[in-house]
This record gives structure tokens, C-alpha cells and sequence, in this order.
């Protein structure tokens, strides 16, 4: 059973409109490098452009954040579910 | 384990209440979790809501039945009609007036004998601290980075809980922050997504019962704070999804290291919260790309003169259901990937709701070698303004 990444509304459009994937892999990193290739849209809104986990994107193996673990190096195993957590200020913008 | 929030200022505390109060609070009074103490705890509890729109709806209706004694109401927005789907506090008889003060008419209907204070002024790194000292608890239903940033910055150094809650479509957040040995949003977000990072403009809008339902667990964990009842939801982010209806909770760590509440303070002053998030404004202008415009006057009499113009429609297909000029429906998203179904050969003028998504279509189509095309300026908005009232705006 592979690890399962929940993709937050704020992203889906720039996931192919899906709400999670699943990836087999052994880290975090290796689970978000797999969503960002599958879903290329996806990297810049997750990592800057020397590869580093953008500040305002919190990620959460089960429900325990990266930062207080092992980052992006954090070991996933089978079943584990990677949740990516955007700051989202609320309010309701009309469309442009 | 509970936190109580002891009552920081103000006059003598109520010690009873009277027979009027007894009747209409006789359902809290009856659990023993509440009874006359709490409500004498609810009834001396001053509590500041930051927003009387979506989330501020209902936990300002939710706190005024409850009985709590003294509500202020920070809003300088005007009610609008787009804002009834989901600011149930008003009415359509409200469109037009401060939101601050429908609120506090509504507010004081229901509930003549608690006080309500309303400021119609927007909360500032100039007035938030004078603002927050009168109150026990800060409620957050703003809508926009800088005034969270500014609210939990204020929380922490005048040592005020903050009941956070957030949407976005059809997801929520909230949580308390500010509580002694809680974290703050800054330990969940030291810095703020840069304004060409946020969620895209075909992403707008909200289903309205959403805030309805943050906005209540903004108020029930309010109440529970003052009563000192329960587990709070410091230390932990409740995620919700209201299409799966699913809630969820996350760990919320106190970072040692935290600018604002770790050991080590390094901010010790509101700061200016508009440059902090990179906008000026109340809303992120995004970069606006200069191309080639047609007004809605001009395109509207080289139509009624024949001309061969072909008409792209880059907005969302519910859109075009909303209203449309019957133009070529092609998604802005899509444009990359479906640009040979347009004919450079064509004179084209692209289209939106207002005008600047089809201003990205026209750059980047005349990067992709298209020399004859327009975009309308002000977009189907503009249209129905200047040339056909009859066509809706939204």
C-alpha cells in the first residue's frame, strides 16, 4: 500500500483538479518529488526555485508536521497519509 | 485540559443576573457545565470580533444569544448584496450600511441586554493595541494575510487568546492561538505567500453555509474559553472538508524559535503588515500586463457594422452560463493547450468578467505570434455597464 498525498483545494487546479494521489515512496521528498513531476504546475507553488519547501506551505505526515521531524527527509511508510497544509486568509474573491 | 480566560479588565464584575436573564439563559442554566456560574462568566466576558462578515455572522449572532456581556465589532466594509448568500446577520434592507453597525443592530435585537460596541474603522498597526485592551478574547473572521498577521502579532504582545478560522471554497481551518503555552499563527506560518502565489482567479468564491459553520466553532470554542470547559483546540489545526464532510486535526507545535512567541522574541511592535505581505492595497493587484484594448463602445459598433471579429471567451464554463457575448468559450487554463483551435489569421477580442484574465490571454497569444487581437477592456462587467444593461453582472 502506497503512500497516500492530499492535495488542498487552494492546489488542485494546478493538479489536475485531483484531491490526492498516491505514490510509492520511502520519504517525504521522494512522495512530493513524484506529485511534482506527475503534476508540474505543482512545483513552483511548492518548492522556491533552488528547491526548498516553501515557508507558507506546511506538509504533515499523518498528523505530525515535517518541520519537527525530519523535513523532507521524514521516512513515510505504507499507508501513511502526506497532508500539504497552504495558509489560506479566507475571504471570497470574485472572479477576475 | 481547560484554560479559563479571566475577564483582564472593566468594572466590577456581574454577580447575578435577573429574572429576565434566568428565563432566556434557563438552557445553559440547566447544564451543569454552564449554570449560573458560567453564564455569570459569559455575562463578564468582553469579546472583540474582527470581521463581521462570513465567519463574523455567526459568531456574532451565536455569542449575543449566549449572553456574552460586552461584543465589539471591528468592520469599515459597507454591506453589499453579493455579501447576503452567506453574512447572515444581514438583511436586505442592510445593503449599503457599515457592516459594522447592521451588525450591531441585528446583534442588539436579539440580545438587548449585553452591550455591543461597534468601530467602523479598519484595524490598523495604529489602533489595534488601543482596541485590544478592552477585550478578553479576539476573534479572527478577517479575510486577508495582513490583518492576521497584525491580529496575532497585537494577540501575543498584549498576551490575548486568538480564535482563528479560515476558508477557502469549500475547506476550513481554526484553532486558538495566543494561549500561554500555545503556539501562534506565526509558528504555523512564519511568513506569508508572496501575492502572485495565491489561488488563481478562476478559484473565487465560497459555498455560503461554509463560513456558517467556522464561524460556529470560532464561537463554541470562544464560549468554551470563557467558561473553562472542554479541550480547546490549542496546539491542534481542525481541518475541515465539507465536500468528503470530513473533519481532521493536525499537531500545532509552539516553535521555540518564533519571532513573535518563542523564547527569543525578535518582534516587539506592530509592524506594517501590508509590506510584510508584499500588497499595498486591500486587495493583491497582480502584475497587470499592458495589451492592446478595445472598449465595449468601440467593439459594440465595429459589430453593428459587420466587421469579422472572432469573440474568445476565456473565462470558466459555469461562467458562461451565468451571462456570455457569445463568444468562443476557451478556459484561460486551457489556452496553452488549445491554441490551435483559434485562427491567427482572425481579428480577435478576448474577454473575461473584468478584464484581466483576458489580458493574460492576449499576452500570451500575441507571444505565441498572434498580431490581431484585443482585449475588451472592463470585460463582460463593463459591457453590461455601457452597452447592454440587460446583460447580468456577478
Amino acid at each position: 500500500m502506497p503512500v497516500k498525498v492530499m492535495i488542498p483545494s487552494p492546489l488542485r487546479p494546478y493538479a489536475g483538479k485531483r484531491d490526492s494521489a498516491e505514490f510509492n515512496a520511502r520519504t517525504v521528498g521522494e512522495a512530493l518529488g513524484h506529485l511534482t513531476t506527475e503534476f508540474g504546475d505543482l512545483r513552483k507553488h511548492l518548492f522556491t526555485e533552488d528547491g526548498k519547501l516553501r515557508s507558507f506551505v506546511n506538509v504533515y505526515v499523518n498528523d505530525e508536521d515535517i518541520r519537527y521531524l525530519a523535513k523532507e527527509n521524514t521516512p513515510t511508510k505504507d499507508g501513511d497519509t502526506i497532508s500539504i497544509i497552504p495558509s489560506i486568509a479566507g475571504g471570497v474573491p470574485a472572479m477576475e | 485540559m481547560a484554560t479559563t480566560v479571566q475577564p483582564q479588565t472593566g468594572a466590577k464584575p456581574a454577580a447575578s443576573l435577573s429574572n429576565e436573564e434566568i428565563l432566556r439563559y434557563s438552557r445553559h442554566l440547566i447544564m451543569p457545565e454552564v449554570g449560573m456560574e458560567g453564564q455569570l462568566k459569559l455575562k463578564n466576558a468582553k469579546v472583540l470580533l474582527i470581521g463581521t462578515g462570513g465567519l463574523g455572522a455567526p459568531l456574532g449572532l451565536y455569542l449575543a444569544a449566549a449572553g456574552v456581556g460586552k461584543l465589539g465589532l471591528v468592520d469599515f466594509d459597507v454591506v453589499d448584496s453579493t455579501n447576503l448568500q452567506r453574512q447572515v446577520t444581514f438583511g436586505t434592507s442592510d445593503v449599503g450600511k457599515p457592516k459594522s453597525e447592521a451588525a450591531r443592530a441585528r446583534l442588539a435585537n436579539l440580545n438587548p441586554d449585553i452591550q455591543i460596541q461597534s468601530f467602523e474603522t479598519q484595524l490598523t498597526s495604529a489602533n489595534a493595541l488601543e482596541l485590544f485592551k478592552d477585550f478578553d478574547i479576539i476573534v479572527d473572521g478577517t479575510d486577508n494575510f495582513p490583518t492576521r498577521y497584525l491580529v496575532n502579532d497585537a494577540c501575543i504582545l498584549l498576551g490575548k487568546p486568538n480564535v482563528y478560522g479560515s476558508i477557502f471554497r469549500f475547506e476550513g481551518q481554526a484553532t486558538v492561538f495566543g494561549m500561554p503555552d500555545g503556539p501562534c499563527y506565526r509558528c504555523l506560518y512564519p511568513e506569508p505567500p508572496p501575492p502572485g502565489l495565491v489561488p488563481s482567479c478562476a478559484e473565487g468564491g465560497v459555498l455560503g453555509v461554509l463560513p456558517g459553520i467556522v464561524g460556529s466553532i470560532q464561537a463554541m470554542e470562544t464560549i468554551k474559553l470563557i467558561l473553562g470547559r472542554g479541550d480547546n483546540l490549542v496546539g491542534r489545526l481542525l481541518l475541515f472538508d465539507a465536500l468528503g464532510m470530513k473533519f481532521r486535526e493536525l499537531k500545532l507545535r509552539k516553535n521555540p524559535n518564533c519571532p513573535m512567541c518563542g523564547t527569543h522574541r525578535t518582534i516587539n511592535k506592530l509592524i506594517d503588515y501590508y509590506q510584510f505581505c508584499g500588497v499595498r492595497g486591500e486587495e493583491a493587484p497582480g502584475p497587470t500586463v499592458q495589451v492592446p484594448e478595445i472598449t465595449p463602445r468601440e467593439l459594440k459598433a465595429r459589430l453593428d457594422r459587420g466587421d469579422d471579429l472572432f469573440i474568445l471567451d476565456v473565462r470558466e464554463p459555469h461562467e458562461y452560463q451565468i451571462c456570455n457575448l457569445k463568444g468562443h468559450l476557451l478556459p484561460l487554463g486551457e489556452l496553452t493547450r488549445r491554441v490551435h483551435e483559434l485562427d491567427s489569421s482572425r481579428e480577435i477580442v478576448a474577454h473575461c468578467r473584468s478584464g484581466k484574465r483576458s489580458a493574460e490571454a492576449v499576452d500570451f497569444l500575441r507571444k505565441a505570434g498572434f498580431r490581431k487581437i484585443l482585449n475588451l477592456k472592463g470585460g463582460i462587467l463593463a459591457w453590461s455597464d455601457e452597452v447592454d444593461p440587460s446583460v447580468p453582472k456577478y
